[in-house]
């Protein structure tokens, strides 16, 4: 039995339709990204879960009841907003215990489940103060402490990180990492952020123009990507893809530059087939920069265009037939602009995607 | 020598700058404070301008406090305003959550909301002094048209009706000022925290009870700061409705200083209840303003 399902679940607002039909299974402690594009409709879907937006059609259901039609105050969750949505009128004291003050609990029982949710976040020493005198960090822990005193059945989080500075965000990242191990919870957790995504997730929903695009584990995402969309949403810096024809065993990127269809792959393409071939920047690089010599490889002479030095790798920008490439420079040395190198292509990592339908060859 | 005067020149500047802002502060607030405090230690009769040199202590204030008449009328004032603010709160929370739901026609309905306001309180008083009139009042002829009743209800002759019937002119005219800013306040309100209320176990009722309604207090103290100062100086609408009666029945703070120190031309005395009557409204103020600086001091941190 899942904690969380959705099926064939639409919004609409009028005659828009912003989510066409999703079906998601969530297990229990299970912590699911959603990620996508703005506008892909991933604040939309858990807002429907939360019950903060009517579902115009489909069911979900949060354990074994049906919850389409119940307020989101009997769903029995708890949601993290982008903005903290602290209420600015109550310490951190009340804040936290406000959703069992409602619920009836008795006071000892809350002073309880407050100093606990304190402790775990580390906001004991703030529980007098009131919102307006928190930093944004210490206002997100808030927030979250809001979420855990009540012992929900899930979790959803609305890009909790998305106003926070740069540096805090990686260390609050950490933290709800570390918060899921402790309260083993299912979360529900939406982010315009792939990193986010990729770092958290158990398991990752991909979502665009409200559609699901691919959903699976991080590393099934990034080494598998179904199509051509999921290609370039996942992974940083991007996914090179160049539109490439098949001709014979060669995958055919322009007249002059052909590296040979991958074994594995063989049997999923055609002659004369229209393909878009895709290489990570981290699966491009300069000869003894990177890519350990294999017989799955193949070479290509690239021009330095720029050079981003980032300390342990250099990103390199360059054109490779006629298109714009990243490729990354391991153990780096110094690169001129204009200075011709010879980079490795790891085949075994080289993807293909049909050019018609942008799914990737091997999902046929 | 020159740089001890150019020293002294920097240091006079700021003064000098605020030199216009005192002299007219001077002349147009402390002056007549000062002029009025003194004549209300005075016999002064508007009829005998020398009786403004015979001082006489604190007579007309031992002369008020041990008025009768004066208490009534100062234990109306606080009735009147408490009444009056209180409605008005409430009808002007009422408007101001409606026209917040309400999507098409926002601004028009907020501009007519406004149309009370924009009329004379004299003009106000006579058009209620017509409409509660018990004889060829609109009221009481329609009450009898309808059947709901056959008699012509004293509604300005009755002592209590009388009072009833100022506080719902005040009201009709002034509910607009918490609307608007009530409203002000609703449009200032992030939604986050209602979701989260929601999320948190909150009904309609205790999201408004709870969240909605402390955000937006500090809006209604600052409408209650003004309506106080309004209401506490009331004097045309109860001039022109009832002119304090019937016997006195309707007499407020103002009222009964108008009549004292313009009819009867006991300036000193009317003096004195002015002084009275301004430690009253200073007392709601510095109330209504002690509650609003301690709600604006969470309202940083809405967002």
């Amino acid at each position: 039995m899942s904690a969380i399902s959705l099926s064939k679940v639409v919004k609409a607002y009028g005659k828009l339709e912003v989510v066409h039909g999703i079906d998601l299974q969530i297990a229990h402690n299970e912590f699911v990204v959603l990620v996508g594009p703005s506008g892909c409709g991933k604040s939309t879907t858990l807002r429907m879960i939360a019950g903060l937006e009517d579902i115009t059609d489909g069911d979900i259901r949060i354990g074994d009841r049906l919850v389409n039609d119940l307020p989101p105050r009997k769903r029995n969750i708890s949601m993290v907003f982008q903005n903290y949505a602290l209420y600015p009128h109550m310490n951190v004291r009340d804040n936290l215990g406000f959703g069992l003050k409602i619920a009836g609990q008795p006071p000892r029982v809350i002073e309880e489940r407050v100093m606990e949710a304190a402790e775990i976040l580390g906001i004991s020493e703030l529980l007098e103060r009131i919102p307006a005198e928190l930093s944004g960090g210490q206002r997100q822990r808030v927030a979250m402490g809001r979420a855990i005193v009540r012992h929900p059945e899930a979790f959803l989080f609305d890009e909790p990180l998305s106003n926070l500075d740069a540096k805090l965000r990686v260390q609050m990242r950490t933290e709800i990492k570390k918060l899921h191990h402790k309260v083993k919870t299912t979360v529900v957790y939406v982010t315009h952020d792939q990193v986010e995504a990729m770092t958290l997730a158990d398991r990752i929903v991909i979502m665009k123009d409200g559609y699901i695009e691919q959903v699976g584990t991080p590393m099934d995402v990034f080494n598998h990507p179904v199509n051509t969309f999921v290609a370039g949403f996942i992974g940083s810096p991007p996914m090179n893809l160049i539109p490439a024809r098949i001709a014979g065993d060669a995958v055919v990127l322009s007249d002059d530059v052909a590296v040979p269809v991958p074994d594995r792959l063989k049997a999923h393409v055609s002659d004369g087939m229209a393909v878009t071939a895709g290489i990570r920047p981290d699966d491009m690089t300069p000869v003894g920069h990177g890519i350990h010599d294999t017989d799955q490889m193949a070479a290509v002479e690239l021009t330095v265009e720029l050079a981003e030095l980032l300390g342990t790798e250099t990103l390199i920008y360059s054109h490779l037939a006629g298109h714009e490439v990243q490729g990354k420079m391991f153990d780096p040395r110094d690169v001129a602009e204009g200075e011709t190198l010879e980079f490795r292509i790891a085949l075994d990592k080289l993807h293909l995607f049909d050019a018609q339908t942008g799914r990737s060859v091997r999902a046929g | 020598m020159i740089r001890y005067f150019r020293t002294r020149q920097a240091a006079l500047t700021p003064l000098l700058l605020l030199m216009p802002a005192i002299v007219t502060m001077l002349f147009v607030v402390a002056l007549p404070l000062v002029f009025s405090l003194w004549t209300s230690l005075t016999p002064y009769r508007l009829t005998r301008p020398e009786t403004i040199e015979v001082f006489i202590g604190i007579r007309n204030y031992v002369r008020i406090f041990t008025d009768d008449d004066f208490w009534a009328a100062f234990g109306r004032t606080i009735l009147f305003l408490a009444i009056a603010l209180n409605v008005e709160f409430l009808l002007g929370l009422g408007i101001a959550l409606l026209i917040n739901k309400i999507t098409w026609g926002q601004r028009t309905l907020r501009t007519i909301m406004m149309f009370p306001m924009m009329f004379s309180p004299i003009l106000v008083g006579f058009q209620f002094k017509f409409i509660f009139n018990d004889n060829i009042g609109i009221l009481n002829n329609a009450l009898q048209s309808l059947g709901i009743t056959d008699q012509a209800i004293p509604w300005l002759v009755d002592g209590r009706l009388a009072m009833f019937s100022i506080i719902f002119a005040e009201v009709w005219m002034s509910t607009s000022v918490f609307a608007i800013l009530l409203l002000a306040g609703l449009f200032a309100m992030p939604r986050d925290p209602l979701e989260a209320a929601r999320v948190d176990g909150c009904n309609a009722w205790q999201v408004f009870r709870h969240i909605t309604l402390p955000f937006i207090m500090p809006f209604a103290f600052i409408a209650m700061t003004i309506r106080s100062l309004d209401v506490a100086r009331a004097y045309d609408i109860v001039q022109v409705m009832t002119d304090g009666g019937p016997a006195g029945r309707t007499e407020l703070i103002w009222t009964m200083l108008a009549r004292v120190g313009y009819e009867n031309a006991r300036m000193g005395q009317a003096n004195a209840m002015a002084y009275v009557s301004t430690i009253l409204s200073v007392a709601f103020t510095y109330f209504f303003f002690t509650k609003l600086i301690a709600a604006r001091r969470y309202m940083g941190g809405a967002e």
